[in-house]
């Protein structure tokens, strides 16, 4: 209850004030949970959020025939990544799809590695999907099939970067600038 | 047959919701079992009362709340049950029983102050719109659509006051007969509630711009354009509000009527 009512206290007073602290993207801090999850990273590892601690990780949702929002954000956070100091060796782009049928651990394995190292493809069983989209209240939804069995998907566009201890950060949002997210993620490593 | 069952299931189960609707439901239901036939509150009234309460749960404790959380107009939708419809009807039904720990409550000094300071023709109405705006600030909408405490906050916020608001607005009695404020200055406060809605809801209804990105952000329950979203849900905030609002004044205005004719108010329930 402390805990909560701290919660409002912080939102209200930043609120008032549009403190913002200084980020380019949006200050996520205390509204959301920790990084959680268990999945696959195509093609074949088992991981969990703990084996991304230590890095900045950005969560993105996806799938890989999806025309326009996936691939220009991942060639914009691909482009963030390489314009850091470190060219992204301390940063881990998590990109999870919602579409595990037709994302075969090969393709999405495949398809991530066309966007550079710092990129990985995240695949789960529908049910652990669904926690990760629901721990972070996103939504997702696959289209009806037309003739040749095609469909599109529609999904969230803002990618939740979580820090090296794994705690939610900051939401980049689709119309952030590469230059931005990389000072942005700069700052987060340096603490 | 078995989707519309799972809709009816709860997508984020509140111990506080649920025991809120079904306690009030039940309790209700108690209560007129124990009265004589010729005490027992109309038909009118009693379906009201749990139409108001089957409408809160609704839009809280089944998957419209999902719904709810990943489409502008639909958030839209949920908060005209949680501030406007659903208190409306369940203060269609007054004057209700008032149970123990109620009564307990409203003996203690604290809660008797706060209650004058919330339940006064300055405070009541500013809070019910404030409310309205505070929540559709765009700032504030993108984290309490984020986070999951702001977000109950934002919920029991419309809820509490929607039945604050017109349990204050629809008490059938005159102010003779103990209402804290009189016909004719409530038919005022809820005309006066009007304008503000509409010019918000007009806003977002007519804005050029996507206002409330966060649908765009954390994704849409099913393709719909950003823009046809917020449109919607403009509406929603404009019209239906300002329509209840309205519907308020009218039976005010034949309350007030009939008790001008000596009728004499509804028999409130004993004290037993």
């Amino acid at each position: 209850m402390v805990r909560f009512l701290r919660l409002v206290l912080i939102f209200f007073l930043a609120a008032c004030t549009h403190a913002d602290g200084g980020w380019k993207a949006k200050d996520i801090s205390g509204l959301m949970p920790d990084l959680e999850l268990s999945m696959t990273e195509a093609p074949a590892r088992p991981v969990t959020a703990a084996d991304y601690r230590g890095k900045i990780a950005l969560v993105f949702f996806g799938y890989t025939s999806c025309p326009d929002v996936c691939p220009t954000t991942l060639v914009r956070l691909a482009q963030a990544l390489r314009a850091m100091p470190d060219h992204g060796a301390g940063a881990r782009v998590l990109f999870v799809t919602v579409d595990p049928s037709r994302d075969t651990p090969e393709r999405l394995a495949r398809y991530v590695s066309a966007f550079g190292d710092g990129v990985v493809g995240l695949r789960g069983t529908p049910e652990a999907i669904d926690r990760l989209t629901r721990r972070y209240r996103v939504s997702y939804s696959l289209g009806q099939p037309d003739a040749k069995g095609d469909y599109e998907v529609s999904h969230s566009s803002g990618v939740f970067v979580f820090d090296a201890q794994g705690r939610a950060r900051l939401l980049v949002r689709p119309d952030d600038r590469p230059a931005d997210i990389a000072a942005d993620l700069e700052r987060l490593e340096r603490g | 047959m078995k989707e519309v069952l799972s809709f009816l299931l709860p997508w984020e189960f509140s111990p506080a919701a649920f025991a809120l609707c079904v306690g009030a439901v039940a309790w209700y239901a108690h209560r007129i079992a124990t009265l004589p036939a010729a005490q027992r509150p109309g038909f009118g009234r009693r379906a009201s009362f749990v139409a108001g309460w089957a409408a809160i749960y609704f839009v809280m404790q089944t998957h419209f709340d999902y719904l709810s959380q990943h489409m502008f107009f639909i958030h839209r939708i949920q908060h005209l049950a949680l501030h406007h419809l659903g208190p409306f009807l369940v203060a269609l039904a007054l004057p209700l029983p008032m149970p123990a720990p109620l009564r307990g409550l409203a003996r203690m000094k604290i809660a008797r102050l706060a209650w004058r300071a919330l339940q006064n023709w300055a405070v009541a109405p500013i809070l019910f719109v404030g409310l309205i705006y505070l929540w559709l600030t765009p700032s504030i909408h993108f984290d309490a659509m984020l986070s999951a405490p702001l977000y109950r906050l934002m919920n029991w916020s419309m809820l509490l006051d929607g039945l604050l608001f017109w349990g204050l607005m629809l008490d059938p009695r005159p102010r003779r007969d103990g209402a804290l404020i009189g016909f004719g200055l409530r038919i005022w406060l809820v005309l006066l509630a009007i304008p503000p809605q509409i010019a918000i809801g007009s806003y977002i209804a007519l804005s050029q711009h996507d206002l409330f990105d966060v649908y765009a952000v954390c994704g849409r329950a099913w393709g719909i354009a950003a823009m046809d979203d917020q449109a919607i849900g403009g509406i929603v905030t404009w019209i239906p509000a300002a329509m209840m609002h309205v519907v308020a004044a009218l039976i005010l205005i034949s309350r007030w009527m009939r008790f001008d004719q000596g009728s004499t108010p509804r028999r409130a329930w004993s004290a037993s």
